[in-house]
């Protein structure tokens, strides 16, 4: 169970951004976040994987802190594929930077054979998301934060990669943290749904 | 307007050919796509992906690599739109807001910025000036956004100063390639909105977005594209309940993908099975 108590973070000094937001993602639980931009989605989606650390509060992962070196059991999926793989590694490299997916696997999330001799540059945003989702996939990972991963996609690919993941991660029983403007789609995919303003969340 | 006539679009790529020796050959990225756009209209290209979109608005725009051989017809305000009028008019009457934030000049202000934008559409400094801070405002870009380099802007503030350089070009052709991308419901409605206006002032918009929903509401016509071809256009009204007043199966597939709809992908064809996520 992945716990987030009474987080507090603020970038500047004076400007709060979370405010004692609390959290918990239990296994196999899809969990919603909305609100504007600004509001810190991201912020928190990122205290929760640990790349940072809060000023208050803890995060746990069943009572105990993040671990600090290997495969991280809470993986942070960003917006932009892009930013997220290095420019001079080919696809091969990328997918298997943590581990190696099976064949199978790789069918689930629709990649193809000739992606893997190529350069990310070469991918379109789509495809690339899709191979960062399974690169993320790792034995060890636990619980998933998927920032705003669909955004750039059209509703078909998007339908697509929720899809795969869906099945991923019920057979794995992965948490899995949803973070998106698009309300619609949280209602689709998570059965609970926060709302984040103001650096609280409340249910909706 | 503008008529788009038996567009084709074909941009070198090299692979390995017979005696392993790198040879050129053609892809075809657009594919006999015919267009008419009025005044007055928000057109919208929707499509995945590498579907051709941002390939149509450089070519409407002038804007392609020198080695890209392009065939057909473009016409604008009933005449030939070539490369010596392409150029003329770019920045003037026809306005590109670009899908890429890196068009913003990385060593200049954003005020100044918008001030050249409207410079360039031939207006004297001090009225650019001011209509660089009108178009700012509008957009809700306070103060320190104003002052800030590109750098230090965030995406969706970066996306709304490029569309405050197509509002102060008082261009009458926009074209917005997925002007929506990173912002947040308000913002968005905020930009769509003020896309309609353009339209309802008589001026053209073609709004290039793969989000198909929040299209609609603003859109007149709607193109669907698929790998480079024209799939459909159709009115926006024609995309409701199931889709079936659309003609063409991916069209529909596209509509019905929408998490507000059946958030199922449709197979391709007449028949509608799919697969529920939820």
């Amino acid at each position: 169970m992945l716990k987030a108590h009474q987080l507090s973070f603020q970038f500047s000094p004076g400007v709060p951004l979370l405010q004692a937001a609390s959290l918990t993602l239990s296994a196999g639980q899809w969990v919603g976040i909305s609100g504007d931009s600004g509001a810190g989605k991201s912020t928190l989606g990122k205290l929760l994987a640990g790349y940072l650390a809060p000023q208050a509060g803890s995060v746990t992962l069943d009572g105990a802190a993040l671990p600090k070196s290997g495969v991280q059991p809470v993986q942070w999926l960003p917006q932009s594929p892009e930013l997220a793989v290095n420019p001079r590694w080919r696809v091969a490299k990328i997918l298997r930077e943590a581990w190696t997916p099976s064949n199978a696997q790789c069918q689930a999330f629709g990649l193809q054979e000739k992606w893997l001799s190529r350069l990310p540059q070469s991918l379109s945003g789509g495809e690339l998301q899709r191979v960062c989702v399974l690169r993320a996939l790792a034995p060890e990972v636990r619980f998933l934060v998927a920032d705003e991963i669909s955004t750039m996609l059209d509703p078909i690919t998007q339908v697509e990669l929720w899809q795969a993941l869906k099945q991923e991660a019920a057979q794995r029983q992965l948490g899995v943290l949803v973070i998106s403007h698009d309300s619609a789609l949280l209602e689709r995919l998570c059965p609970q749904r926060f709302h984040l303003s103001g650096g609280q969340l409340t249910p909706w | 307007m503008l008529t788009i006539d038996h567009l084709t679009l074909q941009l070198p790529y090299y692979a390995h050919g017979h005696a392993s020796w790198w040879k050129r050959r053609w892809a075809t990225c657009l594919d006999d796509l015919t267009l008419q756009i009025s005044a007055g209209e928000v057109h919208a290209v929707v499509g995945a992906s590498g579907a051709g979109k941002s390939l149509l608005a450089y070519a409407i725009m002038g804007l392609l690599p020198p080695a890209a051989r392009l065939s057909g017809q473009l016409n604008y305000q009933e005449k030939p739109l070539d490369a010596v009028r392409q150029r003329q008019l770019r920045g003037r009457e026809l306005a590109l807001i670009p899908q890429s934030l890196s068009a913003l000049d990385p060593l200049v202000r954003t005020h100044r910025q918008v001030t050249w934008a409207a410079q360039r559409a031939g207006q004297p400094s001090t009225g650019a000036r001011h209509a660089a801070q009108r178009a700012l405002d509008h957009y809700q870009l306070d103060t320190q956004a104003q002052q800030a380099y590109a750098h230090e802007l965030s995406g969706g503030m970066a996306r709304r100063v490029l569309t405050a350089m197509a509002h102060v070009s008082q261009a009458q052709l926009v074209i917005a390639d997925e002007p929506t991308v990173g912002l947040d419901p308000h913002q968005r409605q905020r930009v769509l909105d003020a896309l309609r206006g353009l339209a309802d002032q008589g001026k053209t918009v073609i709004l290039i977005t793969h989000d198909l929903r929040h299209a609609l509401p603003v859109a007149d016509r709607v193109t669907i594209m698929r790998d480079g071809k024209q799939v459909e256009t159709a009115l926006a009204c024609a995309f409701q309940d199931d889709g079936t007043s659309l003609n063409h199966g991916y069209s529909q597939a596209l509509w019905l993908a929408l998490p507000d709809n059946a958030f199922t992908t449709a197979t391709i064809s007449k028949d509608k099975q799919g697969v529920s996520v939820a």
